[in-house]
């Protein structure tokens, strides 16, 4: 297994404030690789510093061979990295197949509808609600929109900032049975989570960040019976 | 809600007594008491009389919102709150007709309509251009500019001076025009790239004052607050003045001289001039820069995590609002036949913004209508011309309660990559 994106001692700083602290992870190619910790950890700082926003202060971050750390949202955008951000944030006044072709803008239109086609068979509630507007559905719906404009880029690393975020435990299921048929595709999934258990069951490996720090390491059925993981964050029994 | 039938004019009382106590302490002072020399005169008779169709019409209405109708009204226009409206993609509107009928009249106005009219149509047109290009920066990409009409005066201290300096006319401004105020939206956008909001607003308020005060301050180029001349279009190099050693258009074919000849010509140019921004618009919103714009109006963080490029998408809605701008400047100059400083204050921009916000942000029918209502209207209404910021401000506080996405809903009609996607 070839090695996709490494964090290398990075360090990330808002003004005099630390939110990372010489965090260094690996991801490697085909794997799902999920980071737990709880609010404020700094698991969305460290997803967002991939797409410069913020800068990295220290450290590098290589994805395929090549330091990326320095370089504009676009460019990362256009080299195989997609994400679904925090909260969804879909487009709410465009409809379904619209915030899919905005997905498109970093590799251009040229595989637009083949690719709306893939999403469609993955996403079978996309196909129901195409010409709706986004803001007009559920939050589960509303999820799988978001992946699936991200999967739209044709990305080689697929990054997903807390996709259960706000969603009922049913629709985390969804969610989740979802990332596993992603996942049997062949994309690599680096997974960013609150719900710990969900998380684990699904990665191959996990990290665990505390205070922007990565305290723990390990496959994700070791991180599950982990007496400190279990303690914090899976309700400890 | 169908059990509350029953009008409870109780209610209706004192909201009635509310309303008539607030004419009161409102008109009280305003209407009440008359200046007359030093002195002043009470005059409560007046006041009394104001407040006494206060209360009685917020009586009617109070009473009929309670009423089986009202309620009904006030539902539908609680729900009217839903943003854009989107059709299906293919969809074709049954209203295509009416393009080329508004083509057919336009053309033939001019030749039909006083000279009057056609003044005052074309200052209508004039903000049309306007309510275009801001409605670029304001109603799609959503960037809050508040010195639009920066822009409008380069465009029109372009030809003015352009004219003065270098000698050159009207159709080789045009284009200098709108690049010029492209170049300047660019200036202005690069500074305020990382602002949003309440920010931007201030910032490009304050852009819109510089450029005035610039044009007033800077005598030595501008003239200052005397102003400058600008020269009228020629047709293939004919002049429309009364005599001219180039040769003049009535002349040349044989018509008695009249100035409205002129109106006539800057009309036509103008309306085409329009026809093609509306096209280009058209076509820009389906493009994926247009879409851009859309979505960085909508969720700015979101376009982040795509990868968008927002310098190119900022700059660009900038750049091509502030061109149109420019081109409105142009004719403005063109058709006052003088521009000074005192034609671009703040009041131009908060214009040209409650055109877009009354035609509904982004809805380019709207713009369209509401520059019209705007313009066209005070005009016709002259002998009320001292209210009208007055009914400025009636309009926009009932367009807010009743119509808060203006004039005209923002419909559009949905966009896929090519026909027959899946099905």
């Amino acid at each position: 297994m070839t090695t996709l994106m490494q964090f290398k001692d990075v360090d990330v700083h808002y003004g005099p404030i630390q939110a990372l602290k010489k965090v260094s992870l690996t991801v490697d190619e085909g794997e799902i690789v999920t980071l737990i910790g709880a609010n404020g950890a700094g698991k969305s700082t460290l997803l967002m510093s991939i797409f410069g926003q913020p800068r990295i202060s220290s450290g590098e971050i290589i994805y395929r061979g090549e330091d990326i750390s320095q370089k504009s949202a676009h460019y990362v955008a256009s080299h195989g990295l997609a994400q679904s951000p925090e909260g969804r944030r879909i487009f709410p006044g465009m409809t379904v197949e619209e915030n899919l072709l905005m997905g498109t803008i970093p590799i251009g239109m040229d595989h637009a509808e083949e690719d709306m086609q893939r999403m469609f068979e993955l996403f079978p509630r996309l196909l129901e609600r195409r010409n709706q507007r986004a803001s007009t559905m559920s939050g589960g719906e509303q999820q799988m929109l978001a992946i699936a404009r991200a999967l739209m880029s044709r990305p080689k690393l697929l990054l997903l900032d807390e996709p259960s975020l706000g969603l009922a435990p049913i629709i985390v299921k969804q969610i989740f049975q979802i990332l596993e048929d992603v996942a049997s595709t062949g994309m690599t999934i680096f997974l960013v989570e609150q719900n710990a258990n969900h998380a684990l069951k699904l990665a191959n490996r996990g990290y665990v960040m505390v205070n922007g720090e990565i305290r723990l390491t390990g496959t994700g059925a070791e991180l599950l019976v982990n007496p400190e993981v279990r303690d914090a964050y899976l309700g400890g029994h | 809600m169908s059990q509350a039938v029953g009008i409870n004019f109780k209610k209706s009382s004192i909201d009635a007594f509310i309303a008539g106590l607030m004419a009161l302490v409102l008109f009280g002072p305003i209407v009440g008491v008359v200046l007359d020399g030093y002195g002043f005169n009470a005059e409560f008779g007046r006041v009394a009389w104001i407040v006494a169709i206060v209360a009685v019409g917020r009586f009617v209405m109070s009473s009929f919102m309670q009423t089986e109708k009202g309620i009904a009204l006030a539902f539908r226009y609680a729900n009217n709150d839903d943003g854009v409206t989107v059709l299906p993609p293919g969809h074709k509107s049954k209203m295509v007709w009416i393009i080329p009928l508004v083509v057919v009249i336009g053309l033939v106005l001019p030749f039909v309509a006083s000279k009057y009219v056609l003044t005052v149509i074309i200052l209508g047109l004039i903000y049309v251009l306007l309510g275009l290009g801001l409605n670029i920066v304001v109603g799609l990409a959503g960037l809050l500019d508040l010195g639009f009409v920066g822009f409008y005066a380069i465009g029109a201290y372009g030809l003015a001076l352009g004219y003065e300096n270098l000698g050159l006319g009207f159709w080789s401004m045009l284009p200098i025009a709108a690049i010029m105020a492209a170049v300047a939206g660019a200036i202005l956008g690069f500074p305020v790239l990382r602002m949003h909001g309440d920010y931007l607003a201030i910032v490009t308020l304050g852009f819109g004052e510089i450029i005035r005060l610039i044009l007033t301050n800077w005598a030595s180029f501008t003239h200052g607050p005397n102003g400058v001349s600008a020269p009228l279009p020629t047709f293939f190099g004919l002049e429309f003045k009364r005599r001219s050693s180039e040769g003049t258009f009535h002349e040349f074919f044989n018509l008695p001289y009249d100035s409205a000849y002129k109106y006539m010509f800057i009309y036509l140019v103008l309306f085409a001039v329009v026809w093609a921004v509306l096209f280009i618009k058209h076509r820009l919103v389906k493009m994926p820069i247009g879409r851009a714009w859309e979505a960085l109006r909508e969720d700015e963080i979101a376009c982040r995590s795509l990868g968008l490029n927002h310098v190119l998408v900022k700059l660009s809605a900038f750049m091509i609002g502030a061109s149109t701008g420019g081109l409105a400047g142009v004719f403005f100059a063109t058709y006052q036949g003088f521009v000074n400083p005192s034609s671009f204050t703040f009041f131009e921009s908060a214009l040209i913004l409650a055109i877009v916000v009354l035609g509904g942000m982004g809805s380019t029918l709207g713009v369209v209508i509401a520059a019209f209502c705007l313009t066209v209207l005070p005009e016709m209404l002259r002998e009320f011309a001292e209210y009208r910021v007055l009914m400025f401000g009636i309009l926009m506080v009932v367009m807010m309660i009743w119509k808060p996405r203006g004039i005209v809903r923002v419909t559009r009609t949905g966009f896929s990559p090519k026909k027959g996607v899946a099905k």
